[in-house]
């Protein structure tokens, strides 16, 4: 049997109130908000958040699958990167499944196929000002991974694929272009029924059967005359937006949450032709509500500032310096792992890993140990207006990890946050800068910490 | 570990400083010739030939002792060049005296200079190592005001208190400066104004900053007991102490941010060797590094003038003040002088010599007997510290 074994979504903190964009731009309509990725997240640090949340409460996997329309880098592998900072053990394949919004369902199936694998998703929408992109779109990432004994078992699957233009985007560029509305419903309705019918006859099961059904399509009008079938109480629904790669294993993630043991659960995905995946959901699975953190209000401005559309005058300071990558990867534990050297002699953790204990001077020996589940607190903290980040002030704090070890940080999610000494904080994977030269600088940063029950959704 | 005065005294037989500020039309060449032969002419009869060796201070307006014999055009004599962060001019300094002491020079020189505003920043450019892009990105003035939350959760006393002393310091450096025609800002400002300004990081505001300068100053060091033959009125030093921590403060979570041991460290060593037991007493006026005004402040404890927890109240008294009982920074500081980090050392000294001749003008403090000089490098947790102590009285 082969299946969902664990999964976790990741959505990042900030929430733009979709009636800014309407007020700022004098035009359209729009209400509720859609989460945001921060100035310092990208789709590999959102990967690595889901990829973390997943495999912590699942078992070991041979592969890693990661899929995003908005790949961080070209040629330079981001799921290595993500299977790195997510604590993936040097002998796991990493795979990326770059640029087509259909690389989301098509991570899963050959997570799905690989049978144990995980299967991460992820990415950032917008487009430009004004665009249904930017205001329905989501900045998520989702982590499935697939294993012997299941949550959801598969039960069966069916894909067809055929060439046809509705919406594309050039390598870098903000803007996504579409064809008219009117085409995509003519040619993506046929396709889903076409993919439905065959996978459910295929497996002996009537669409009335279905408890929960997932469909995840960029068109939202072909999307609307496809809901008509199946029934409102039975679709997925989310406020949040459509996610991209990452939406199919989101909502997906979603109906997971509210099944019950037995349940069937249909995925539809539908981008340059059309994807079905039938799942039952087995007595190992313990229905749990989704938990969502706390979230910030990000303004219009800020959030066109993140996405390169409004840039803004820098404060005048040297250019920043890109990490040259022979450091980087003598050091590739500390930065990409945050591992840390606790002396064996004295027990304190050095952050970063060092020949000789800063506290008691021993040569070693040191034993590596990783920081990411470790509790932080605030040790002192300051606002920086001279900072080199994106987001003035830079919240700096410096933060004393329970048993040992202190370092310092520009705070993530924290923009407009009162600080404190002895704020709990926890670690986060994000980008500190990205140089002239292109170079993507990785680092751990911390975030205030979740309270106690408002961890990542985690089944 | 062993700290010991120098076996053969020295002394400083000539001086100078240029003007610090922002010399759009000169370059650090022009700077330190102007420093070298003032220097040379302060003194009874030295010439540049007559120089046995000299040491050059400068973090990133030149390398090699090259920066600076080709300006002076001095060729064939043993020239160094010193870094040591923020504390450079005073390593040049202390390095230049040690070369006298042993018998291996008769006359040397120590030189700093500094162009920094020909890099278009409102602040230090440090030298880049390549590195992993794992360092902390904090800048200057973030990184010391780290000291507030500390010292004032450390002593129990409001953050408001805090800047309050702050903003004392910032208003006697300033009026300190204003009657000093050397310094980068001649402006009295009021408690009110440097209140009022909007913050750059943590509570420190544009005010609570030195200023980014260009400028040189220079000394010739003699032994002491031919300094007569070179000057009326030679200036002795009675002790050169430098700390280096190990930099690990801010990767140390027992380090308080409030705590600059190393200048603690420095100071206790320089006052032995000096024969001084109660600075706080016997330390007429000092010159220390108020790079940022916090810093000035935690520096009145860690030298010893104030019992700790009490600086900002000593400050507040007004015991640091011109007209006080042990004047800091008489001469403006760092805050109406900016920084020119191979000079400021130097610069610092150059009041010691000024004072004890009696030429300090409307900033005279009368009768001095020792003075202190507290040069400094890095950011608290990450610190190098140089202590000089000088007199009129020979040791």
């Amino acid at each position: 049997m082969v299946g969902i074994a664990s999964y976790a979504v990741y959505l990042p903190s900030a929430r733009l109130d979709r009636a800014d964009v309407v007020a700022t731009l004098g035009a359209g309509r729009g209400r509720g908000v859609r989460p945001v990725a921060s100035y310092d997240e990208d789709t590999t640090t959102m990967a690595v958040g889901a990829a973390r949340g997943a495999l912590r409460a699942g078992g070991a996997v041979d592969s890693l699958w990661f899929a995003t329309s908005r790949p961080a880098y070209l040629e330079k592998s981001n799921a290595a990167t993500v299977a790195v900072a997510a604590g993936l053990p040097v002998a796991t394949a990493a795979y990326d499944v770059g640029g087509a919004l259909r690389g989301g369902v098509g991570a899963l199936r050959a997570a799905l196929a690989a049978g144990s694998a995980v299967a991460v998703c992820a990415d950032i929408r917008f487009g430009l000002p004004g665009s249904a992109d930017e205001t329905d779109g989501a900045d998520a990432a989702v982590a499935l991974v697939v294993g012997p004994d299941p949550v959801a078992e598969l039960v069966g699957s069916a894909s067809v694929t055929t060439e046809f233009l509705d919406r594309w985007r050039e390598p870098g560029s903000p803007r996504t272009r579409t064809w008219e509305d009117r085409f995509g419903v003519e040619e993506y309705v046929p396709l889903v029924t076409q993919v439905v019918e065959d996978l459910l006859s295929s497996c002996d099961v009537s669409r009335d059967a279905l408890d929960h059904v997932v469909l995840s399509l960029p068109h939202a009008r072909a999307r609307a005359t496809l809901a008509k079938g199946f029934g409102a109480e039975r679709l997925v629904t989310s406020s949040a937006g459509y996610a991209g790669a990452a939406d199919l294993g989101l909502q997906l993630a979603a109906a997971f949450d509210a099944a019950a043991p037995g349940a069937l659960v249909l995925a539809v995905g539908a981008a340059d032709g059309a994807d079905a995946l039938l799942f039952r959901m087995t007595d190992r699975h313990v229905p749990t509500p989704a938990v969502e953190r706390p979230t910030h209000p990000v303004s219009y401005a800020d959030f066109l500032t993140w996405r390169g559309l409004l840039p803004r005058e820098p404060a005048r300071r040297p250019d920043v310096k890109p990490p040259v990558p022979p450091a980087s990867r003598r050091t590739r534990d500390w930065k990409f792992r945050f591992e840390g050297a606790q002396c064996v002699a004295c027990g304190y953790r050095n952050l970063p890993p060092r020949q000789v204990c800063l506290r008691c001077s021993a040569q070693g020996p040191f034993e590596q140990v990783s920081m990411i589940e470790v509790p932080g607190r605030v040790a002192t903290h300051t606002d920086d207006w001279l900072s080199e980040s994106v987001q003035l002030p830079a919240k700096v704090v410096a933060v004393d990890f329970d048993g040992g070890g202190r370092f310092e940080f520009e705070m993530a999610d924290a923009v407009g946050r009162d600080i404190a000494i002895g704020d709990a904080v926890e670690p986060t994977f994000r980008v500190a800068s990205v140089a002239a030269n292109g170079v993507r600088n990785y680092v751990w940063k911390v975030r205030p910490a979740a309270d106690a029950t408002a961890s990542e959704r985690t089944e | 570990m062993a700290t010991h005065k120098l076996a053969n005294p020295v002394a400083i037989v000539g001086m100078a400083c240029t003007e610090f500020g922002e010399h759009w039309g000169r370059s650090v060449d022009d700077l330190l010739v102007e420093a070298t032969h003032g220097a040379l002419a302060a003194t009874t009869g030295v010439g540049l030939d007559d120089v046995d060796a000299f040491w050059l201070g400068s973090m990133v307006s030149g390398v090699s002792g090259l920066t600076l014999t080709r300006p002076l055009n001095i060729s064939h004599k043993p020239v160094t060049r010193v870094e040591n962060m923020c504390a450079t001019g005073s390593e040049v300094f202390r390095n230049a005296c040690y070369a006298v002491s042993s018998g291996a020079y008769d006359v040397v020189m120590a030189v700093g200079g500094e162009k920094l505003k020909d890099f278009g920043f409102s602040g230090l450019e440090m030298p880049h190592v390549p590195n992993d892009g794992t360092a902390p990105n904090l800048s200057a003035p973030a990184m010391y005001s780290m000291i507030v939350p500390s010292y004032a959760r450390r002593y129990g006393v409001s953050e408001a208190e805090v800047k309050e002393a702050m903003t004392h310091i910032a208003w006697k450096n300033h009026s300190n400066g204003a009657i000093n025609p050397r310094a980068q800002f001649r402006k009295e400002m009021s408690k009110e104004t440097i209140a009022a300004a909007p913050a750059l990081a943590g509570s420190l505001s544009v005010f609570d900053c030195s200023g980014v300068a260009d400028g040189a100053a220079a000394a010739v060091i003699v032994r002491a007991e031919d300094a007569h033959l070179y000057s009326d009125r030679p200036l002795y030093v009675h002790a050169l102490a430098m700390d280096a921590g190990s930099g690990t403060g801010r990767n140390d979570s027992d380090y308080d941010y409030s705590e600059l041991s190393e200048a603690a460290v420095s100071s206790r060593a320089a006052y032995e060797q000096a024969g001084i037991s109660d600075p706080a007493t016997e330390i007429s006026l000092a010159e220390v590094h108020d790079c940022f005004t916090p810093t000035e402040m935690v520096l009145m404890e860690e030298l010893g003038f104030s019992a700790r927890g009490q600086a900002w109240r000593d400050v507040l008294d007004g015991r640091y003040d011109r007209d006080g009982a042990l004047p800091v920074n008489v001469d403006g500081g760092l805050k109406s002088f900016g920084h020119p980090v191979g000079a400021s050392g130097l610069r610092m000294l150059f009041e010691m010599w000024l004072q004890f001749r009696g030429e300090a003008g409307e900033r005279q403090v009368s009768d001095p007997s020792f003075g202190l000089v507290q040069n400094q490098g890095g950011s608290p947790g990450d610190l190098v510290s140089a202590v000089t102590i000088v007199s009129d009285r020979r040791p």
